[in-house]
């Protein structure tokens, strides 16, 4: 079967599942890169340039990273936040896969069902899924592939994700840390980073304690 | 205990937008207590619905949330029907299957949960329309059943098929003309709370959802009788106004009218003798808990 290269979008009003084009995914200690299976090591540096080289990235994580199921978790979510601060990346949390009424808050929240309004509201031209349940993360890397142009990457906990643009699979803790350690290591070797300032937003249970300002 | 399961990372927590904060700091995960006066003074497991204006199905989701002995550690299996444009809201783990087999995914997923986690109590709570209950699904709700599985099943019967436009149904009354069903039912409503106690049931009640009081004891009793009893089932009168060309303020008139005498959703109960034992040892214990509370909050602290 030809190769099919899963590539940033817009790519049609519904592209193709990659695995129908027969794209496979990785086996333990491989990764792929728009497809193509390649070593684990080669993804570290190929994401970390990609983030780097971003106006707008950003990191989606999702419950199985918000909440804290276990200790491992909250590990997990704390080298989260340390690889949004090392770049520095946004971080717009993928709280649950509701279809939210009205309306969701492109500006602080992405939803599966309609994650485009997100990357459109910010800008967004790399991101990375983090936590996201497989079902859901496939339909919103492929509808992101449909209508915008951002660069998606996975840090999939499981077998990884042929829909998005890049995919590391059996994710955990060393993991995160390793995409992280990639990123000083570019910025130590004099990569500069692209990305547009920014101010990340906080929240608690009453609204805003620090508004997002882009 | 069951408060601390349900946390955001301390990392990520403030991105979390506001109504997540809420329901960890105000929702009544953990409190043995808990039931429908809960409602408006605590957060709900529930944040929208996407239902018709007024439809009971709402108000019945909310008070079973309420109810429910351990929400934490609770699992919903639905199945298609208006029913399931609710559960994506709901904060309590939920698992949607194919139209008809609600009741075959909640035995193999109750008897999972017991060997994969055998010393905490899982509850499953089935939640389906009529039309799954009793017509497609109807052969794995009494296999179910047959086979004693230790789980709850809940019906919100609203007589037809809501989500589809109005078809018959095995509980619509005889001579019941809906939208699709044009030249009225033939036969009687199944008697699904007799075929429930002949199939195995420890526990059955049927009412409508017009008493929070009422539905909050029924969906206790019955989670609690599935953990060590048997099989329970309960049967909600959830009336669709939509198809009955109601309108949204006359839901709970529908209910009332139902349910007095002599109507077809007269409260009624089945408890096998072994349910009826442990609901009075419950009682009891319940009763002796409250009542050590209550004295020792009436102690001075520093006695
Ligand atoms: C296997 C299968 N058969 C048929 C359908 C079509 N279908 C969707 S909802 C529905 C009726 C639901 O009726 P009920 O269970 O009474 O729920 P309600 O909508 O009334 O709450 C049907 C037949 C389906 N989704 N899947
Ligand atoms: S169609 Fe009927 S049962 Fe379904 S949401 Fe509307 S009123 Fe409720
Ligand atoms: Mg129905």
């Amino acid at each position: 079967m030809s190769h099919y290269e899963v590539k940033a979008g817009p790519e049609a009003f519904l592209p193709p599942a990659a695995a129908t084009m027969g794209n496979i995914l990785p086996d333990p200690g491989e990764a792929h890169i728009g497809g193509k299976i390649v070593p684990e090591e080669e993804a570290y540096e190929h994401a970390a340039r990609k983030i780097l080289g971003a106006k707008v990235p950003t990191i989606f994580p999702g419950p199985l990273v918000l909440w804290k199921w276990n200790d491992h978790v909250a590990a997990k979510a704390k080298a989260i936040r340390e690889l949004a601060n090392e770049v520095p990346m946004r971080l717009i949390p993928m709280a649950d896969y509701r279809p939210k009424y009205p309306k969701i808050d492109a500006a602080v929240e992405i939803n599966p069902n309609h994650p485009n309004l997100t990357i459109w509201h910010n800008k967004i031209d790399v991101c990375i899924f983090i936590g996201v349940h497989c079902h859901q993360a496939n339909l919103a890397l492929k509808m992101i592939r449909a209508s915008t142009n951002c660069y998606t990457m996975a840090m999939c906990a499981m077998a990884g994700h042929e829909d998005a643009c890049l995919s590391f699979r059996d994710a955990d803790l060393e993991k995160i840390q390793r995409l992280t350690a990639a990123v000083k290591k570019l910025k130590a070797e004099g990569v500069e980073v692209q990305a547009n300032s920014f101010t990340q937003f906080q929240m608690d249970r009453s609204g805003f304690v620090v508004e997002p300002v882009n | 205990m069951s408060k601390e399961k349900i946390q955001i990372c301390e990392d990520l927590a403030d991105i979390m937008p506001p109504e997540y904060h809420k329901l960890v700091e105000s929702a009544t995960f953990g409190n043995q207590d808990r039931g429908w006066k809960d409602i408006g003074s605590s957060t709900e497991l529930i944040e929208q619905h996407s239902l018709c204006a007024g439809c009971p199905e709402s108000i019945a989701f909310r008070y079973i949330l309420a109810s429910l002995p351990a929400p934490e550690d609770t699992v919903f299996v639905g199945s298609t029907g208006c029913t399931s444009l609710v559960f994506p809201h709901v904060a309590v783990h939920n698992i949607h299957s194919l139209f008809g087999n609600q009741n075959a995914i909640a035995s193999g997923l109750k008897r999972t949960l017991k060997s994969r986690f055998p010393d905490v109590e899982k509850d499953v709570v089935v939640l389906a329309g009529d039309g799954a209950t009793v017509d497609i699904g109807l052969d794995m709700t009494m296999q179910s059943w047959f086979r004693q599985e230790k789980f709850t099943t809940i019906c919100f019967d609203n007589e037809l098929y809501a989500n589809t436009g109005g078809q018959e149904s095995g509980l619509m009354q005889k001579g019941f003309v809906a939208k699709m069903a044009p030249k009225g039912k033939n036969f009687e409503k199944v008697r699904l709370p007799e075929i429930a106690r002949e199939a195995g049931c420890a526990y059955v009640a049927l009412l409508t959802v017009s008493k929070p009081n009422r539905v909050e004891q029924v969906i206790k009793n019955a989670v609690l009788i599935a953990r060590e009893v048997g099989p329970t089932f309960v049967q909600l009168y959830t009336p669709c106004i939509l198809e009955i060309g109601k309108q949204s303020m006359e839901g709970l008139d529908e209910m009332k009218d139902s349910e007095s005498i002599g109507g077809r959703f007269v409260q009624k109960e089945y408890i096998s003798d072994e349910a009826q034992k442990l609901l009075d040892s419950i009682k009891i214990e319940t009763k002796e808990r409250k009542k050590a509370a209550k004295e020792a909050a009436k102690k001075p602290v520093n006695a």
